[in-house]
This record gives C-alpha cells, sequence and structure tokens, in this order.
C-alpha cells in the first residue's frame, strides 16, 4: 500500500529538487571546492600564510575601517528612518528611493565617484584642504566607501520596525509623566534594538568583504591602506592559490558566523522580515 | 495596534531631517550628479567618441550577454526556491533558506575564488572540461557562472517574504476546484506575485550587469573579450582616461537609476494588490 501524500498544491518534489540541485551546483560545489583546497594546507603552512606582517596589516586595516564605518552607519541609519518613519517633509518619497542607491549602484562606479568626489581637487575634497583632511587614497577612504556600500542595511530594518511601534506606548509613558529623554530610551529603543542588531551585523559583514568600491578610494598602499579582499586578489594575481585558499577560509568563516547570529537573531525575535 | 503616522515636525525634527538631508545629498545625490558631469566634461563628442569606442562597445556587448544568460536562470530557480520554502512544511527548510541567503555573506572575491579553484585548468573539474576542448575559466562561461552566483538570492529573497504574508488558500481552492497544477500557478499564483517577481527580475538584471569583484578574480579581464562594463571602467581610470570611465560609469548608473524607479513603481502596484485583496 502507498502512502498518499497529504499535500494538496503540487510540485513540492520537483520544486525541491530543483532547488537543491541549482544551490548544490551553484553555492554548496564551489564553497566546497574552497574548503577541500585549504584542507590541503597543513598547519604549519597556513601559520605561516596568516602571520604574514603584511596580511595582518591588511587585517587590522579591514576590521578597524568596517568597524568604525558600521558604527557610523548605525546613527546615519537610525536618523534616516527616524525621519523618514517620524516626519512628513518635501521630497520624502525621493529619499526614501535613493536609499536603496547603494544596492543597485555598481561598486565599481561607487568607488570611482567617491574618490573623485572626495579627492583633493573633488567637488568636495577641495573643502576639506584646508582642514587638512585628506579622504580619498587614505584610510578614510576606505571607511567612507565601506559606509556608501552599506547605508541601507540599518536603514531598511529599522523602517518597518519603527511604522510598527504604536503610538500608544509613547502616549501612555507621556501621561506618565516621562520626558521626551526617557520615551526614547525606555521605550523607542529597546523596541529597536534586534533590528538594529540585524542592521549592523549585515552592514558589518558587507563592509568586511567589500571590494569594488574600496580599492578605488583606498590607495592601496601595503601595511597602510590595503584590505583583506585586495590581499586575496593580490596572492590570485601572483598563483598564489594555497595562500589565497587560506585567507578566503577565515573571512569565509567569520563571513558565516556573523550572518548565523543574525539568522538567530531572526528567529528570536520572530519573523520580522529583513529586506535586503 | 497602529501604525505610527508621520507628522509635520516641530524644532528637533526640523534639525533632524535637515541633518538626514545633508547626508542624503553628500553621499547618493552629489556622487550621481559627479557622474553625470563628469561623463560629459569633454562635451558632447569626446562623450560619444568614447562610447563608440570598440572596446567600450565589446564590453557593454558582453556586460548584456552574462546579464541575458543570467536573469533567466536566476528568474526560474528563485520562483522554485520560493514557492518550496513558503508552500510547504519540510525538515531542512531553515537550511535551504540560509542556503538561499549565503551568497549575501560570501566576499565577491572569495566567491571568485571558490569559482577559479573549481573551473581551473587545475581541478577535476576544470581539467576535464579543458580536455574536452571547453574554455570556461577566464572566458565568458565562466563570467556567467560566477554571475548567476551572485545574483542567485535576489528573487528568492524578494517573494518569500510575500509568498509567505499571502499564504496558500487561495491556490488549495484553484486545486480543489480542479485546476491543473500549472493553470493554478499562472491564474492564482503569478498574479499575486507578478510586480514583485518583476522587481527581483530587475534587481538581478542590476546586479548582473554591476558585479565587480568575483568577474575581476575569474574573467583574466581580457581587454575587448572578458572585460565586462564594471571592468572596464577600472580599467579606462588605470589608462588615466577619466572622462572615459564616467562614459561607462554613467551607463551602469543609469540602469541603477532604472531600477530605482521600476522598484517605487512595482512597489506601489504590489501594495495596491495586497490591500485590494483584503476588502
Amino acid at each position: 500500500m502507498t502512502k498518499k501524500s497529504l499535500r494538496v498544491l503540487p510540485g513540492f518534489t520537483l520544486s525541491l529538487g530543483l532547488g537543491v540541485f541549482y544551490l548544490s551546483l551553484v553555492v554548496l560545489l564551489p564553497a566546497i571546492t574552497l574548503v577541500l583546497q585549504s584542507l590541503h594546507i597543513s598547519w604549519d603552512e597556513f601559520v605561516f600564510y596568516i602571520t604574514d606582517p603584511r596580511l595582518l596589516s591588511s587585517f587590522r586595516v579591514t576590521f578597524l575601517a568596517a568597524g568604525i564605518a558600521t558604527v557610523l552607519n548605525l546613527f546615519l541609519g537610525v536618523l534616516l528612518a527616524w525621519i523618514l518613519v517620524r516626519y512628513q517633509f518635501p521630497g520624502k518619497k525621493l529619499v526614501d528611493t535613493l536609499i536603496d542607491l547603494p544596492f543597485a549602484l555598481p561598486t565599481a562606479v561607487a568607488g570611482l565617484t567617491l574618490s573623485a568626489l572626495f579627492a583633493q581637487n573633488g567637488w568636495v575634497g577641495q573643502l576639506l584642504v584646508p582642514f587638512d583632511i585628506k579622504i580619498s587614497y587614505t584610510f578614510l577612504g576606505i571607511i567612507l566607501a565601506m559606509v556608501f556600500t552599506s547605508i541601507p542595511f540599518v536603514v531598511r530594518t529599522l523602517q518597518p520596525v519603527l511604522e510598527d511601534l504604536s503610538p500608544e506606548f509613547e502616549e501612555a509613558a507621556e501621561t506618565l509623566g516621562a520626558n521626551k529623554r526617557q520615551i526614547f530610551f525606555r521605550i523607542i529603543l529597546p523596541h529597536m534594538t534586534p533590528a538594529l542588531m540585524i542592521g549592523v551585523a549585515l552592514s558589518f559583514v558587507r563592509s568586511l568583504g567589500e571590494f569594488g568600491a574600496v580599492i578605488f578610494i583606498a590607495g592601496n598602499m601595503p601595511y597602510e591602506t590595503e584590505v583583506v579582499s585586495l590581499m586575496i586578489f593580490t596572492y590570485i594575481g601572483e598563483y598564489n592559490y594555497p595562500a589565497a585558499a587560506a585567507v578566503a577560509m577565515l573571512i569565509l568563516i567569520t563571513s558565516l558566523l556573523l550572518l548565523l547570529a543574525v539568522q538567530l537573531l531572526q528567529n528570536y525575535y520572530g519573523k520580522r522580515h529583513t529586506r535586503v | 495596534m497602529q501604525t505610527y503616522i508621520a507628522q509635520k515636525p516641530k524644532t528637533l525634527g526640523k534639525v533632524l531631517i535637515g541633518l538626514g538631508l545633508f547626508f542624503v545629498f553628500l553621499l547618493l545625490i552629489l556622487p550621481l550628479t559627479l557622474i553625470f558631469v563628469s561623463a560629459f566634461r569633454g562635451g558632447w563628442e569626446l562623450f560619444t567618441s568614447n562610447l563608440l569606442d570598440k572596446d567600450m562597445l565589446a564590453a557593454i556587448r558582453l556586460t548584456l550577454w552574462v546579464a541575458l544568460l543570467t536573469v533567466p536562470v536566476n528568474l526560474v530557480f528563485g520562483t522554485l526556491i520560493a514557492w518550496c520554502v513558503t508552500k510547504f512544511q519540510f525538515t531542512g527548510r531553515k537550511l535551504l533558506i540560509a542556503f538561499i541567503d549565503a551568497p549575501y555573506a560570501i566576499s565577491p572575491v572569495v566567491a571568485g575564488l571558490c569559482y577559479l579553484l573549481l573551473y581551473g585548468n587545475q581541478s577535476w573539474l576544470g581539467g576535464w572540461l579543458d580536455s574536452q576542448g571547453i574554455q570556461v575559466i577566464f572566458a565568458w562561461p565562466v563570467i556567467v557562472l560566477v554571475t548567476i552566483f551572485v545574483t542567485s538570492p535576489y528573487v528568492a529573497r524578494e517573494l518569500i517574504p510575500l509568498m509567505e504574508a499571502q499564504g496558500s488558500e487561495e491556490e488549495e481552492a484553484a486545486m480543489v476546484l480542479g485546476a491543473s497544477g500549472l493553470r493554478m500557478f499562472l491564474c492564482v499564483t503569478l498574479p499575486n506575485i507578478k510586480w514583485a517577481l518583476l522587481y527581483g527580475t530587475v534587481l538581478t538584471t542590476a546586479r548582473a550587469v554591476g558585479e565587480f569583484g568575483s568577474v575581476a578574480v575569474v574573467s583574466g579581464a581580457i581587454r575587448g573579450h572578458t572585460n565586462t562594463l564594471p571592468l572596464h571602467v577600472q580599467l579606462l581610470q588605470q589608462d588615466y582616461n577619466s572622462v572615459g570611465a564616467f562614459t561607462a560609469a554613467l551607463l551602469l548608473a543609469s540602469i541603477a537609476l532604472l531600477t530605482l524607479i521600476l522598484k517605487t513603481i512595482f512597489e506601489y502596484l504590489q501594495n495596491r494588490k495586497l490591500s485590494g485583496s483584503l476588502h
């Protein structure tokens, strides 16, 4: 006797089969190849590759820049999400649409344009010359590029949460005598925190791996303004695949752990869908 | 529960709006303006001669070819996966969703390296393909493959939240009334998701056209042969042809702007559809 399927809708076997087949081919197989390649590396070699001082500096540069960029994005994201949800002002729809520009604009174009804009003869860069601030081709440029490419993450994760926050809570707090600051820190901030953490994690992951936008603006000086992605790229150019694989594995594991943390957060705080 | 209704700003609000608008102007509007101004800095004639340059045309052709092959693949499989994870409950469903998201978290250079190792001549697959006389690595096929990887989440990601919100009652009703699977999909599901599907397609196209890091690793960036438009931007800039670089950037930025406009339109239509079906 065959067991009859209880599923009413058709296409389960077809969509699951083809979907798994596609993801295995497109995502899993290339990732496994990288893992296998890195297994060929002995522990001593691995330590040798990852303790290269030039690589270590690039790790410091990347993590520091991504960290600072993420903190800046946190404030910028809260500000933009806040004004878009709370206030009415002319041009609001335009701002809301433009927020997604960094997702739609190719990273190479972003890097090229930002480096020209903030160069010492650029529109914005020349205003900063009297203050002796250089952005393009310095560490600040890396931060700028990372801020640009991950602007949408915090804004877009926060927006639906702020929209869902019913005004009744704030009205209740106000009736009970809370001042504006107390309302923000005791009512609004705790409500935003989960979404903020997700947005921050996503934007940090994105900044860690950013390549296109960064290399145009960074100047790429060894030990000073070289990011990890560029080091991997350089190793590949030198046909030093083992070193590239070793560093890539480290970056891959870091990103996947962060993504896992995001998934757990999302499950923990219920299904708030984040639009990326 | 009610949702928050935007209000007219008071003093603090005006300051915040001003600050927000300042950053939007500095980081988003100024760069966009700069692209258009820089591309036309040398006048109309230089712009057209840059545009009609033989390497530029080759880059445009290759980029369009890659997008043309990438988008349908991800459209079909993205829809299939969204169908699978939203209409059925099964073990491993969460894992499948995590796998769809993985390309977001993987740095483009690392993705490029994975594809280089898989299809390069030193690997079993690359070596076999090479012995069959099929050139994959440093040629357009690998550019298409890695672009499929990078853009694989977009269609599924647009569809999943929407299809979850819509549930499956309408499809079940169609099945009970005797519709075939295909008929149900075409007449019930597709009209419900069409705007999100269209936006997913537009986003996939935009990302496919603009992919830089992973393509830079696998393509070899051979001028006139495996040079896509974003790679051409870099090549022209390294040649100190700034106007040329901004000409290529202008084409890519126009696609990005078109994407944003279409997104706004599709979202409006999808929301009208959603609120319409509730009444």
